[in-house]
């Protein structure tokens, strides 16, 4: 078509906030309550997870501050509530508020280091595969086929049950977290190296490379510095399905005893721990946590979906 | 932007004294691309064996090119006869499958990148589309700054900037919009803007693979005035890939008109237009859409392009042309002086034509 | 009565940052068996002209005044699924892309069988001859076989030649081809448009063509119109406008061609470049570019700069420009405007 909504050469934006002010992404984000929702979301959950030490009541890693007597207590709509335990404590006695801000503090941390690390690999990988081609791009590939065709978790528990069996339960215990943004980093690089290869090779076939190829430029700055930013959309599109799915992982691993120890517990560890407690009416310790879960990971998808969306090139040309 | 545009002048005569040696030398040159993929995916079973199986595009298929300092060589024919392969070949963006490529008498095809790196600053090239030759996250000064950093490291800030300047300016852009991306800008001027970026490095040969095709009618008369402008200011040589021969018998010292990955004719411009030689270069003469009636009647050809997986025995156009022989059918032929005009063409040889 | 009248058309679309007039205040007639071709850059809002006659217009575009009457029905106000019969059997499309057309999934007989099935009770064995009938009369070799092909398997130029044969389809009044042949090489390009002109003068077909290339309008069609900016600006017949531009934008194209100057010698450009649709210039939208629009003084005129103007009628062309208005208003009533009011432009040139 020949209407293209070009920007017009009078109004040049020049400075960068001036130019997120015109863009599409803030102007979509205006018109979508969906994604102003899950957006205002997020961050009070993010907020509220750094936030943790000053906004809860009681640090949870602190054994001094638990009382073993006050377990169980159910939230405050419940009769038998205590008023110092707004959402009631856990079987250990802890304040189940503060230890789901401490929770949530642990996954997500887990969830963006897991998903720096795959960047990271991904994008290397993805990068070298889809510009230098040839060997490099079939052995790279090749080991991202093999890699997907194990599972995330079967690998996380294997890697992680060796782990423990090596080093002892007290070391696994202490490096939790490492230990699982590596596993949960390592299992799912492909998933980043396959969507910037695929990306990378439909950057390569445009003009601008060959003209940055015919001033001699070397193969380590045009993949770094030419191509690199125009596969940056997808690569921001799947890090927000990613960090979800890293959460969850990690749920599931805490969940299946291979994550983190009680003692510093993520969410899914908490809804574990409360876990052998749904059948005698505590049914808050495993809920509760469970709720913000799945909240946390909602909304990242929704808002992966609102992002594709706007990102999306076909329908979208700017 | 006309403003800006100095005025040129026309002293067309002093260039054709330095005219005659030879800057670039294509000898005997091939491409194909393999069709079928990597090792594995050539296998086949045959009659109860594994055999390889490999077939290839000859996209090229021995094409000797000369072109002459000083000259504007335009390379001619329709999709799929090789033009832009000779191009990219020329310039080291594809690897040639045999013959030699020579710049300056020097055989610049089996180089590395490190040793092509001096002939990088001395040959350019200008893409088709400008839509996709301007890196979409790097501004106008960006773009520009690049090759310049990275061909005079030892260049002050300024003088970079004062060299930007310069270019903007001479290809008509306002030096004010530097800080501008290339999506603000339209067709006509990201392509000025890649001509920029091409002298920049201030070459003495430019590969223009259709550099005007994507662009309107009036916008096209401004950029081919651009680059006469600036081959006369910097005695540039060009290599003109196009489709276009009007834009040929306007803009071009001489004409190579390929067909199926070969050269079938080599002219002067004014002797190719006045009298085409080769049948497949008078059939593509008579469909140039006129503005006037009195152009030559439309020769058609009897169907189609052959693909070049297969390619034809003997001529490559044998199968349309309507004075094809025997001898066409399983020998190739050789370009032959005839008349100002070097014509790979058996009827002509033999005085049929 | 004309086969197709436009008048007064205003096509907008509906962006982020308000409305875009794409067509404004278009008015155009086509006979029956007329050829007409549609001239303009890319911008000049041809393509959205072309999809407006068959209200193809899709959102975010919407008509916004006007009305298109064809066979003296109106077509902005008609509902859907009339419009849907007028679109297949009486007006066709032929697109740049034959891909757009057609199916891949489906053989070339399967899709001409199903379109004549969708306009006409008529029996399988019925449409498949008609289609064979159709593929016979584009010169198609061997047309059976090319039946129960897939598109991929063609060649561009064939492909071409099956969406005109699946235009000819329903026997329309009108062909819309929309750049049919800015994809194809010459050879191919000049014999598609030499197949198309044939099939239009066999079958009094009239033939809207929308396209850049003057040279292949001055070889099909008999009237032009030439868009800028979203106008009409000048409107005759064919010959009489390529030999003789009235409107300096139209004399700037056509001056524009390589083959309109001396080789070796530099090409008569226009400057600058077409106003985006967002913001066209007040006045006569060429003006910005226009040499005529300067005065003696070397300032721009006023009438120029604030007045749209207006057509004015100029031997059999109407062009919409002040200064071929004065030359014109100058000479009549007392001489035939069309003699003296061009010359007199040569030699400004």
């Amino acid at each position: 078509m020949t209407i293209a909504p070009t920007s017009s050469s009078t109004t040049s934006p020049s400075s960068r906030w001036a130019r997120f002010r015109s863009s599409y992404l803030l102007y979509s984000f205006k018109r979508d309550w969906i994604a102003q929702v899950c957006f205002a979301v997020f961050v009070l959950l993010v907020a509220a997870a750094i936030l943790a030490p000053w906004l809860a009541s009681m640090n949870p890693y602190d054994l001094a501050q638990i009382r073993i007597l006050d377990s169980e207590l159910p939230p405050f709509w419940i009769d038998g509530s205590d008023p110092q335990y707004l959402l009631g404590t856990d079987a250990q006695g802890r304040d189940l508020l503060s230890t789901i801000l401490y929770g949530a503090r642990v996954s997500l941390i887990i969830g963006f280091g897991a998903v720096m690390l795959q960047a990271l690999l991904g994008v290397t990988f993805g990068l070298l595969a889809g510009y230098l081609g040839g060997r490099v791009d079939a052995f790279l590939m090749r080991m991202a086929d093999i890699q997907l065709s194990f599972s995330t978790l079967m690998v996380a528990i294997i890697v992680g049950a060796v782990i423990k069996a090596t080093f002892g339960g007290a070391v696994y215990s202490e490096y939790a977290v490492f230990i699982l943004v590596l596993i949960i980093g390592l299992a799912e690089w492909p998933q980043y190296a396959r969507t910037v290869r695929a990306s990378v090779l439909a950057e390569r076939s445009k003009e601008y490379v060959d003209a940055a190829r015919v001033m001699g430029f070397r193969a380590k700055r045009i993949m770094f510095r030419h191509i690199l930013p125009n596969t940056l959309s997808p690569i921001f599109v799947i890090s927000t399905v990613q960090i979800a799915n890293a959460i969850i992982s990690e749920a599931a691993l805490s969940f299946l005893g291979l994550g983190m120890p009680e003692t510093q517990p993520s969410l899914g560890s908490l809804i574990k721990s409360g876990f052998d407690y749904l059948q005698s009416g505590s049914w808050w310790i495993t809920l509760i946590p469970g709720a913000v879960l799945i909240v946390l990971v909602l909304v990242i998808n929704l808002l992966g979906d609102w992002l594709r969306d706007v990102m999306n090139p076909r329908l979208y040309k700017g | 932007m006309s403003k800006v545009r100095q005025q040129p002048q026309y002293p067309q005569e002093s260039e054709s004294a330095q005219a005659g040696d030879t800057l670039l030398q294509v000898r005997g040159l091939e491409k194909r691309f393999p069709l079928s993929g990597d090792f594995l995916e050539q296998l086949r079973f045959e009659g109860g064996k594994l055999k390889r199986r490999q077939a290839f595009v000859h996209a090229i298929n021995g094409v000797d090119i000369d072109v002459k300092r000083g000259e504007t060589l335009c390379v001619v024919g329709e999709s799929g006869c090789g033009k832009s392969t000779v191009a990219r070949m020329v310039m080291g963006l594809l690897h040639p499958t045999a013959g030699e490529i020579r710049y300056d008498d020097r055989r610049i095809d089996h180089l590395s990148a490190r040793q092509l790196l001096p002939y990088r600053r001395r040959m350019q090239m200008i893409f088709q589309n400008p839509y996709a030759s301007l890196n979409p996250r790097m501004s106008i000064q960006q773009t520009l700054e690049e090759p310049l950093r990275f061909h005079h490291p030892d260049w002050s800030r300024q003088q970079i900037l004062d060299k930007i300047g310069e270019v903007m300016v001479s290809v008509g852009i306002d030096p004010e919009w530097g800080k501008r991306f290339g999506h603000e800008f339209s067709g006509g001027q990201r392509q000025r803007i890649a001509i920029a970026r091409a002298l920049a490095v201030e070459p003495e040969f430019i590969v223009a693979d259709e550099p005007i095709s994507a662009l309107d009618v009036s916008i096209q008369a401004q950029v081919l005035n651009l680059l006469m402008d600036a081959q006369e200011r910097h005695h540039l040589t060009y290599l003109f890939i196009t489709h276009d021969l009007a834009v040929v018998e306007h803009f071009g010292t001489r004409v190579v008109v390929m067909y199926l990955g070969r050269v079938c004719e080599v002219a002067e411009t004014r002797t190719l237009f006045d009298r085409p030689r080769h049948p497949y270069t008078q059939a593509l003469m008579s469909a140039i859409p006129r503005l006037d009636d009195d152009g030559p009647a439309h020769i058609k050809l009897p169907g189609e392009v052959p693909t070049p997986v297969n390619l034809p025995s003997g001529c490559v156009f044998h199968g349309r042309c309507p004075h094809a022989n025997d001898r066409c059918r399983h020998e190739i032929p050789q370009l032959i002086e005839t008349q100002g005009s070097q014509v790979a063409c058996h009827a002509i040889e033999e005085g049929r034509l | 009565m004309a086969l197709l009248e436009v008048s007064n058309l205003d096509v907008r679309f509906a962006l982020r940052q308000g409305d875009v007039k794409a067509l404004r205040d278009v008015s155009f007639t086509l006979d029956r068996g007329e050829r007409l071709g549609i001239v303009g850059e890319s911008g000049a809002g041809k393509s959205v002209a072309a999809f407006t006659i068959l209200n193809l217009i899709a959102k975010p575009g919407y008509i916004a005044d006007g009305s298109i009457r064809f066979d003296g029905r109106e077509l902005t106000t008609m509902k859907p699924r009339q419009l849907q019969q007028i679109r297949g059997n009486k007006v066709s499309m032929i697109f740049q892309d034959p891909m757009m057309t057609l199916n891949p999934v489906l053989t070339i007989g399967e899709q001409m069988i199903e379109c004549l099935k969708a306009h006409r009770r008529i029996r399988r064995r019925d449409a498949r001859e008609i289609a064979l009938n159709k593929l016979h009369q584009v010169y198609i070799p061997s047309p059976e076989r090319r039946l129960d092909q897939y598109p991929h398997e063609l060649s561009g130029g064939m492909r071409q030649r099956i969406i005109i044969a699946i235009a000819l389809l329903l026997d329309p009044d009108v062909i819309v081809a929309d750049e049919p042949t800015t994809a194809l090489d010459v050879t191919i390009q000049a014999e598609i448009m030499e197949l198309l002109l044939e099939l239009c003068e066999k079958h009094n077909v009239a033939l809207i063509l929308i396209t850049h290339d003057l040279g292949v309008v001055s070889q099909v069609t008999q009237r032009m119109l030439v868009m800028y900016a979203g106008r009409v600006i000048e409107q005759g017949p064919t010959r009489e406008i390529i030999n003789d531009a009235e409107h300096p934008y139209t004399q700037g194209l056509i001056n524009a061609l390589p083959q309109m100057a001396t080789p070796g010698q530099r090409l008569n450009q226009i400057p600058g470049s077409m106003p985006s649709l967002a913001n066209t210039p007040p006045g006569c939208a060429f003006h910005p570019r226009c040499s005529f629009s300067v005065d003696a003084n070397g300032e721009r005129r006023r009438d120029c700069r604030e007045v749209i103007p207006t057509f004015v009628r100029s031997g059999n062309c109407d062009v919409a420009c002040h200064m071929v208005r004065e030359l014109v208003e100058r000479h009549s009533p007392e001489h035939d405007a069309s003699d003296n009011g061009p010359s007199e432009k040569r030699e400004a040139l």
